[in-house]
């Protein structure tokens, strides 16, 4: 039984505003409002929501036959929310079906795979809450950004108790394989790899309306009798592509929608099921391991992460960000960190880019990309620097934050031991008073002839109404709090 | 295939980009093989390389009769002309100009620069047109700038040979859009008499459009190049100094956008005070910007080193970290791609030709001053910058070959003679 995995991402990032360096050390907020508002709600009428009216159509129309997966980076669910609340709905409507699995990712879109495991491993952590909070999913597939893989992310990936990565089949990797069968990873045999099949997601992706392309018009019935005509072994055939590729990159009037919805109809005629990464994942069986020593990514011809760190501006940005990795987990200021997630943005690099065309870019050239980005980063550096001066080194930091917590602990404990021990006087005090006063009236009976006596006792008694008063003060007051 | 050529200036006695563009545009043709230029100047001085073309000097050309012996032309000109040429000249003498003032040789002396009496001068240069264009054979005419389009057109009427005209610049650039009328009028009449135009970017044939109400159809823009630099201009001595050093380099004049130059760099200076700001060249605006400078305190990291010549420019570049062309309105721009070649990360206006062309260099709009001055910070903060756009600014740069425009400009020959 042949199957198609499709598995759709989501994603915006925090476009910056025009930062001049004058404006460093002078203005903390960093993002373009009114053009991230604006990209979202366009992509949203234009791609995101008919694309995901589609998808529950499908759903409903095949009885639950047609499934996916959706992968939703951080920054896109918070612009989501701030701005176009409805998309959140929907994503909820699809989760409710049980046919639309969320996967993990990085919360911010990152590269931190390749620079910095500690930050990779809790952008996950966050992505995971926060998918788990909005849908109710706890994702057991992870798809990194830009489908990055190599051999070094997957001990990390599969240390995180995931069974399953989303990655490019990428020709150089491959050689001669196919994608369309389950690979186990070479680093972590028990985490298995769903490999993209490059001709037949850039079908829809980049050739669809492409007049020129010999196969144009691709319809429906074609298309699954391609995936049909695949050899028999071959079981999965995974279709990875960007949500946008519906409405955006193949706008509505060419027929992408209408194409989109009939497919399940004739890939139940050709006896094709859908299958989710997690189900393919426990379902099938990998074929081979699979070893990728230089990171891959699903962009450009290269397959390779140059589209982000290809020239000397991207590494020397991203080295710059990096470098206060550390210092900036020590911080422990929201909005600091808030800034650091959406600083991480791959987008941010991408930008910089000297080889490709800009077709996403805010800005005009690369090296305007970069200054903006040097500025925005210049000033969180020195935000940074205020919370805790550079001069002290990170293990130094660390262990003095150790020490500082340690004490704050050791304190508390020390605050209990004297609360008890004052516990311990007041009740001996009370009893010895009453001994006291017992040992009194014995006294009294036994020689009221003594005169000195009760002059003694009398200040004692005095002073007994007001000790007693202050304790019970004070458990008044811990019952206020 | 026989080009006559008229020029106005020609290397190494040059006073812009006029006389360097002139000179790699005719290299590279003949680079292209299978032409044969003769390329008219006012005035050579005889140190002209003559390999590729053949100079003659309208200086030396007679447009009366004079009998003179050969041993006395030879002692006379012979470092300029062939006494041969000379004669063939003197027979092509056309009409009586006894009436104006002549030299013992019957020839018209010429200034060669932008005298006073540039307009007289452009005349008297279409008379002696009229004289070499009866004598020398040739299949097209080539004028380049408006200088020399009378002379185009003069030469077109004699010989009835198809004339190109080649736009370096249009009087609305050089007058930020106040032209000169007299000069207006010579340029249009250049441009209606010419059988195709060449701009030398599209902007420039934008304005030729638009402002001169020209068919786009005979319009073509063939962007220039540069000459790659000799070991000689690269390895000037350096003079690095420890504070990073912005440099303009040009004529100081309101075309120029100096004063956008001033501005941005009190901005920098406001915030990075480890910058020195040079600004290289002489022009009207100097003293103005003298006082700018001063007026915004930042006299003592900007400076004024006057006019440079020769290898100064190349000693000056090699000590820059940023070169600088804030141009109001530049119809090419050939100086940040030396810049470029010489290793220096360029900031150019977008209303540059050249911004048109180039990649590698930072592009803002010469009113931007915000822009310049975070470009100019980033350049000499980070090295990243600096090494990236310096290395690929110079790869790109080696690509950009008169070659290439040479071959461009002989198609169009060819498209218009017919062939």
């Amino acid at each position: 039984m042949k199957a198609i995995c499709f598995y759709f991402q989501i994603h915006q990032p925090f476009r910056l505003k025009r930062y001049r360096f004058f404006d460093i050390g002078n203005d903390h907020y960093y993002y373009d409002d009114f053009a991230n508002d604006d990209i979202i709600e366009r992509i949203a009428t234009r791609s995101y929501i008919p694309a995901a009216q589609s998808l529950l159509k499908m759903i409903e129309e095949s009885e639950g036959k047609f499934k996916c997966a959706l992968s939703i980076t951080g920054s896109a669910l918070e612009q989501f929310e701030q701005y176009v609340p409805d998309m959140i709905d929907l994503l909820k409507k699809l989760a409710t079906t049980g046919c639309v699995e969320f996967l993990s990712e990085t919360y911010a879109h990152s590269l931190a795979s390749l620079a910095d495991p500690e930050e990779f491993i809790s952008q996950v952590e966050a992505h995971k809450a926060k998918i788990k909070e909005l849908f109710g999913q706890e994702p057991k597939v992870i798809r990194n950004t830009e489908l990055i893989y190599s051999d070094e992310i997957a001990p990390l990936i599969g240390s995180m108790g995931y069974k399953g990565i989303i990655t490019e089949g990428a020709k150089h990797i491959l050689g001669w394989k196919s994608p369309n069968y389950v690979y186990a990873a070479a680093t972590a045999p028990d985490v298995k790899l769903l490999l993209k099949n490059d001709k037949f997601s850039d079908d829809l992706s980049e050739r669809f309306s492409n007049t020129t392309w010999d196969e144009y018009p691709l319809t429906a019935d074609k298309y699954i009798n391609w995936i049909a005509s695949t050899p028999a072994e071959e079981q999965i055939v995974n279709l990875f592509m960007n949500l946008e590729v519906f409405g955006d990159f193949q706008p509505r009037e060419t027929g992408i929608f209408q194409f989109l919805e009939a497919l399940p109809r004739f890939a139940a005629e050709k006896g094709i099921e859908f299958i989710t990464p997690a189900e393919a994942v426990a379902k099938l069986k990998a074929v081979d391991t699979l070893s990728v020593p230089f990171p891959m990514s699903w962009s450009d011809e290269e397959r390779d992460v140059s589209a982000w760190l290809g020239n000397k501006l991207q590494k020397e940005a991203f080295e710059k960000l990096y470098s206060v990795s550390e210092r900036v987990r020590l911080c422990d200021n929201r909005l600091l960190k808030q800034d650091w997630d959406r600083l991480q943005a791959a987008d941010h690099f991408f930008y910089m880019s000297t080889k490709t065309s800009h077709a996403f870019s805010p800005y005009e050239t690369p090296f305007e990309a970069f200054t903006n980005y040097m500025n925005v980063l210049a000033d969180f550096i020195v935000r940074v620097e205020e919370q805790y001066p550079m001069s002290i080194d990170n293990e130094e930091l660390s262990s003095l934050l150790t020490t500082i917590r340690n004490q704050e602990r050791e304190i508390e404990t020390l605050n209990k031991e004297a609360e008890s021990m004052r516990k311990n006087i007041e009740h001996f005090n009370e009893e010895h008073l009453l001994r006291e006063k017992q040992a009194e009236a014995e006294a009294a009976e036994k020689a009221p002839k003594v005169a000195k006596a009760p002059k003694a006792a009398k200040p004692k008694a005095e002073k007994a109404p007001k000790e007693k008063k202050a304790p019970a003060k004070k458990a008044a007051a811990k019952k206020e709090k | 295939m026989k080009a006559l050529m008229y020029g106005w200036e020609f290397p190494p006695h040059i006073l812009g980009g006029l006389g360097t563009a002139s000179y790699g545009l005719t290299k590279g043709m003949w680079e292209c093989g299978d032409m044969d230029i003769t390329f008219v100047i006012p005035k050579p001085f005889g140190d002209e390389e003559k390999h590729f073309a053949r100079i003659i000097g309208m200086s030396q050309v007679p447009v009366c009769w004079r009998d003179v012996s050969r041993e006395y032309l030879q002692e006379r000109i012979g470092n300029v002309m062939d006494p041969d040429l000379y004669y063939r000249l003197r027979d092509h003498i056309y009409a009586d100009f006894n009436y104006m003032r002549t030299n013992d040789l019957g020839c018209i002396e010429f200034s060669g620069r932008y005298p006073d009496n540039l307009v007289e001068e452009i005349n008297n240069y279409s008379i002696c047109a009229g004289v070499v264009a009866r004598t020398i054979d040739y299949d097209i005419i080539h004028s380049h700038d408006w200088l020399t389009y009378p002379a185009g057109i003069h030469s077109k009427q004699v010989s009835g040979k198809p004339l190109v005209i080649h736009v370096h610049a249009t009087e609305f650039d050089r007058s930020r859009g106040k032209p000169n009328p007299t000069v207006f009028a010579i340029e249009k009449d250049g441009m209606n008499n010419a059988d195709h135009i060449i701009c030398v970017s599209n902007l420039t044939r934008d304005t030729v459009i638009h402002n001169y109400g020209i068919d786009p159809a005979k319009v073509t823009t063939v962007h220039n190049a540069v000459t790659p630099l000799t070991p000689e201009q690269l390895n000037v001595p350096e003079h690095k100094s420890k504070d990073k050093v912005v440099t303009f380099l040009g004529r100081i004049t309101m075309q120029k956008g100096p004063e956008y130059f001033v501005e941005a760099a009190a901005k920098v200076l406001k915030n990075n005070p480890n910058v020195r700001f040079v600004m290289a060249g002489s022009g009207d605006m100097m003293n103005k910007m003298i006082m700018l400078a001063a007026e915004r305190g930042i006299a003592d990291r900007f400076h004024f080193p006057g006019f440079q010549r020769g290898s100064q420019v190349y000693e000056m570049l090699k000590a820059s970290d940023v070169y600088v062309m804030p141009s109001v309105s530049e119809p090419f721009g050939i100086s940040p791609l030396e810049a470029m070649q010489m290793g220096v990360p360029s900031i150019i206006s977008k209303q540059s030709g050249c911004a048109e062309i180039l990649d590698n260099v930072i592009k803002t709009d010469y009113w931007d001053i915000d822009a310049m001055a975070d470009a100019i910070n980033s350049i000499v903060t980070y090295p990243a910058m600096y090494n990236q756009l310096r290395e690929d600014g110079l790869a790109e740069v080696n690509q950009i070959t008169w070659d290439k425009a040479g071959r461009k400009v002989i198609d169009i020959y060819n498209k218009v003679l017919g062939r």
